[in-house]
This record gives C-alpha cells, sequence and structure tokens, in this order.
C-alpha cells in the first residue's frame, strides 16, 4: 500500500519540506526538495535511518565522574535509545584519552563507541 | 601581594579565549589565559553532542573534542601561561587585572593588551518573569546539560522546557536518551530559534511535541515543581483566555535566550550595543578603550564556535599589534548601523586604518525569519553591497566580506538593511 511521508530536510538552512511516497519499503516518489542531495537525504531518512550518538558512561577514579563518548559513525535510528540505555550501565576505570574505544562493534552494528575527550585519574 | 607582568591577558579560557592566546602567542612573549573553571574549554566540555567544527576542521567534532584541539595549541606554545580556578575581580583601564585563587590569593598583573573573553550566560526564570511558586526543580537548560553530562546528576524525571533554542532542543534528546521523559517543548515565538537539523533529530526523533506560539503561565509546586500551566499566546506575545492546559512535570528547563557576561567590561565604562549587549567593537575587535578587545560571545551570541575561534583569532591577532604599537594611524572611522530587518551587525564600528584595504567581515542577524530578501549595505542612497538570500533566519548569522576599497570611499555611517 502507497504511503506519503513528509519530510524535512537538514542538509542545509533552506530546510526544504518535501514528500516521499513509499510502497512496501521501496521508494516510489519523491517531491519537494531543491537539490539532489536534499533527496538522497530523504530517501535515506524515510528507508534506513541512521543517526550519530552522544552519550556518557560512568567513570571510575576520574577528574569527573562521567566520560562523555561517541558512537565512531552513525547507527540506525532505531537502535539508538538501547545503545543508550546500554553504556547508561557501563563503568571504566580512569584514565581515558580522547579515541580510545570503550565499546567496540556495539550491539554487532559494526560502530565503535569512542572516548570523546581525555581523563586523567586523580 | 604577587605581581606579574605580561604582554596580553586574556580573561576567559572558553574557545574565545584559547584561539586569541594560539594568535596572540604569535606576535608577543607573553600570553596568559584566566580561567575561572577547573579546566580549559568553557561550555565546550559540557557540550558532548557532535557537529562542531565543519568549517574549522573540516569534520564533525564534540564539544569536548573540538575544545581539545584548541587546549593541545595552547600547550604546545611555552609562552602561554594559564591561570585556572581564577577568578578576575576588576580590570582597570591602565590595564592591571586583579585576580584570586586558591594558589596565589589575591594577585595582580599588568598588561599591554587585555583581551575580554568571558562568553555568555543564560537567561533565567527571573529574566522571562514566570509567575508562580518558587520550588526546586527550575533551572536553565545549560545547568542541567553540565549537570547531566559533567556531573553524573539528572534533574528530574518528566520534564517541560520552556524555548526552542539550541541548548533546549540537544536537552530535551539528552534527557530521553537518559531515560527522562520530556513532556513538551514550549516555544513563545510562532517558529524555533533552533537549528532545523536540532528540530528533526531532537524533537521527531523522540516524539517530543513541539508548541509553537506558546508559553508557561504559571509555576505550581510548594517544595518541587509539579506542573506549569501554558497557553497559547496572539501576536503580540500576549496569553489567549481559554487556551490554557496544565502539564505535570517535576523539572521545567529553562532555555530562553543568553546575555553576553559583561560586568567587568561595564565596570570600566566600555561602551555597550544595547542590543548585542556586547561591547561596540571595530573590525580588529577592539572596543572604545584602545588596548581593550572582545571575542566570541561576550560580543555578541554566536550559532557556531567556528566563527566564535575565528573572532578570537583577529582579537588575539590585533591585541599583539596594539602591544608593539604596529597598529598604524587611524584614517577613517565608519559606523554600521542596522535598519528595516536587519537587527544587529558586528563590528559596529570600521576604523580604516592608513596602508590597510583588507575586506571587512560583518556578522549581521535578521529580527524574524524571511524569504527570498536582499541584504543591502548602503552608504546613504548608494549601494556598496548586495547579496540575495534565498532564507533569512534569525538564527542563523549572515556574513558578509565588504571590500576595503570600497569602505574608504563611504562616509562616516554605512547601513545594513533588507530589500524585499
Amino acid at each position: 500500500m502507497e504511503e506519503k511521508r513528509r519530510v524535512s530536510c537538514i542538509v542545509c538552512p533552506l530546510s526544504c519540506e518535501g514528500e516521499v511516497v513509499i510502497d512496501s519499503g521501496a521508494v516510489k516518489a519523491v517531491s519537494g526538495f531543491s537539490c539532489p542531495r536534499g533527496e538522497a537525504y530523504a530517501r535515506e531518512e524515510v528507508t534506513a535511518p541512521k543517526r550519530m550518538l552522544t552519550t556518557t558512561v560512568r567513570i571510575k577514579g576520574g577528574q569527573l565522574p562521567l566520560l562523555p563518548v561517541v558512537s565512531s559513525n552513525t547507527l540506525p535510528k532505531d537502535k539508538v535509545t538501547a545503545c543508550a540505555r546500554f553504556l547508561a550501565n557501563l563503568e571504566v576505570n580512569a584514565p581515558v584519552k580522547e579515541g580510545d574505544v570503550i565499546v567496540p562493534n556495539i550491539f554487532g552494528l559494526g560502530v565503535d563507541i569512542v572516548a570523546s575527550r581525555n581523563l586523567k585519574a586523580v | 601581594m604577587r605581581e606579574q607582568q605580561f604582554d596580553v591577558v586574556i580573561i576567559g579560557g572558553g574557545p574565545a579565549g584559547l584561539a586569541a592566546a594560539v594568535s596572540a602567542s604569535q606576535g608577543v612573549e607573553r600570553v596568559l589565559v584566566i580561567e575561572r573553571d577547573r579546566e580549559l574549554g568553557g561550555i565546550l566540555q559540557q557540550c558532548i553532542h557532535n557537529g562542531f567544527g565543519l568549517h574549522r576542521f573540516k569534520e564533525e567534532l564534540t564539544g569536548p573534542g573540538y575544545a581539545a584541539r584548541y587546549i593541545k595549541m595552547v600547550e604546545e606554545r611555552s609562552n602561554i601561561t594559564v591561570m585556572l580556578d581564577t577568578m578576575v575581580l576588576s580590570v582597570s583601564e591602565d590595564k592591571t587585572v586583579i585576580g584570586v585563587n586558591p594558589t596565589d590569593g589575591i594577585f595582580k598583573v599588568s598588561a599591554k593588551a587585555i583581551i575580554f573573553a568571558m562568553g555568555c550566560r543564560e537567561r533565567t526564570r527571573g529574566a522571562i518573569r514566570t509567575p508562580g511558586t518558587r520550588p526546586a526543580g527550575v533551572l536553565t537548560a545549560g545547568a542541567a546539560q553540565r549537570m547531566v553530562n559533567m556531573e553524573g546528576y539528572l534533574p528530574g524525571e518528566k520534564v517541560v522546557i520552556l524555548g526552542s533554542g539550541d541548548i533546549g532542543l540537544i536537552m530535551a534528546r539528552r534527557m530521553s536518551l537518559e531515560g527522562t521523559h520530556v513532556e513538551a517543548v514550549l516555544e513563545i515565538m510562532p517558529y524555533s530559534n533552533g537549528l532545523t537539523r536540532n528540530v528533526v533529530q531532537c524533537l521527531n526523533d523522540y516524539d517530543i511535541p513541539l508548541h509553537l506560539g506558546h508559553t508557561i503561565l504559571k509555576i505550581h509546586g510548594k517544595h518541587r515543581i509539579t506542573g506549569v500551566t501554558c497557553a497559547k499566546v496572539d501576536e503580540t506575545m500576549k496569553p489567549i483566555p481559554g487556551t490554557e492546559f496544565y502539564l505535570e512535570c517535576d523539572c521545567l528547563l529553562l532555555s530562553v535566550g543568553l546575555i553576553p557576561e559583561n560586568e567587568l567590561s561595564r565596570e570600566m565604562g566600555i561602551q555597550m550595543d544595547n542590543l548585542t549587549s556586547g561591547p561596540v567593537v571595530d573590525q580588529l575587535r577592539q572596543t572604545n578603550i584602545p588596548g581593550f578587545f572582545a571575542a566570541g560571545n561576550v560580543v555578541h551570541v554566536h550559532d557556531l564556535v567556528d566563527f566564535v575561534s575565528e573572532e578570537g583569532e583577529i582579537a588575539g591577532k590585533y591585541a599583539t599589534y596594539y602591544a608593539n604599537h604596529t597598529l598604524g594611524a587611524v584614517e577613517k572611522v565608519i559606523s554600521v548601523k542596522t535598519a528595516d530587518g536587519v537587527r544587529t551587525s558586528v563590528p559596529q564600528i570600521v576604523r580604516l586604518y592608513q596602508d590597510d584595504s583588507q575586506p571587512v567581515r560583518l556578522y549581521m542577524r535578521v529580527a524574524k525569519p524571511e524569504r527570498k530578501v536582499t541584504l543591502a549595505i548602503m552608504n546613504g542612497e548608494q549601494v556598496v553591497l548586495e547579496k540575495k538570500l534565498a532564507v533569512a533566519k534569525p538564527g542563523e548569522m549572515i556574513v558578509v566580506d565588504v571590500p576595503g576599497d570600497k569602505l574608504k570611499t563611504c562616509g562616516d555611517k554605512i547601513t545594513v538593511l533588507l530589500k524585499r
């Protein structure tokens, strides 16, 4: 069955609002975007949306009680919250260096979770 | 009292101060950065989300990642001294700074040039005068951001956010990821002041309703906030009777604007711009008092940290020119005025120096969102420069370079405005 979905483009400040027509998961038509980048974004956004994840994990013996972390690449949007919940219950030990891998290949998604700053031990 | 001498003293170790320090260190021997927090980096350290540095480093960094790049540059330069945990108490016109910290107690430093880089702070409940009781659980979005991202506390379990600026939107997502339920975001204006990408990725992704043209009429709760009464507003921002509704919450976050932090500059009598709430500066970021420069959010609230760094670099460079007496003589002073749809412009003054015809970059903000307009820079009736804009939003600064030779032909005043 055909379904129409409105998509706000986030590629540039123009913020075009267009429409994507999908039928059983396949894109049938894209309209309302003023450039090819917007169309490409809209296609991905309705078929396989992806997001970066930034959150924190607990750290023992560091200057601060929390260590900010970032995904090495985008994650499937529907897995972001599960990853964040998992990381909220994780504790690592200081010291940590920016770029250190905190969780390799999280949930087998092919994306690492890495430290986004140095945290010295105290 | 301990006394020290430096060539350039920078007050504030956030992105503006760090960039100013790196740039100043290339022109003078001794640079000092004074920072009141326990570490350098300023507010970037609590902005753990990514998207910083696309202009400057051509990649998307997190806030701490962006800060680390500059902290490294500062640490690599042996002529930059950093004082942490240090509060500046006063600055005087003879360029003496009195500060205090746990190691030195009260101390004095003298400088040849001073750069203000104190950044900004958030508007609070007092600034928007929301009626109701005074319970716990009402805090600014930035304070909550520091609690959640750095200190390890969650300020509530059921949150309402007032204001849809980027900090409010980012915090809506952040609180959701930490398991807090975000009831709604309310925005008094008919549009969001945040970036579209933040509305999409921080609200829509988490099914958080955004009520445009709404505000909070009353805060409820005796010891802890229990809820808020909200209502729709008309074009004059007055609440419309009959549209009230109640939202239960144990936390209210305010994201209702930022104010440049200019206590030190005001006390010194530095001339201020009432619209930006920052000092009036020229294109070198020099204020009306010679040898005093300003950069970053203390001058005007920026939307991208990349521009803050750029401004820090400019101030740092020309502070060294001042310290080394190589600034040259001023040939002409042009004031930059705003009209018809343009709200602010920085710099507010252009000082043309002898033998200098460098372009001057203007950063402007419009008063309200508009489409298909032309930004014009006028010298009286004559057009100096025009730029067509497909969209103009108050949340996104407009940047225009005005060629130096064109400025030389202008009178003592130019005006930037929108033509529809």
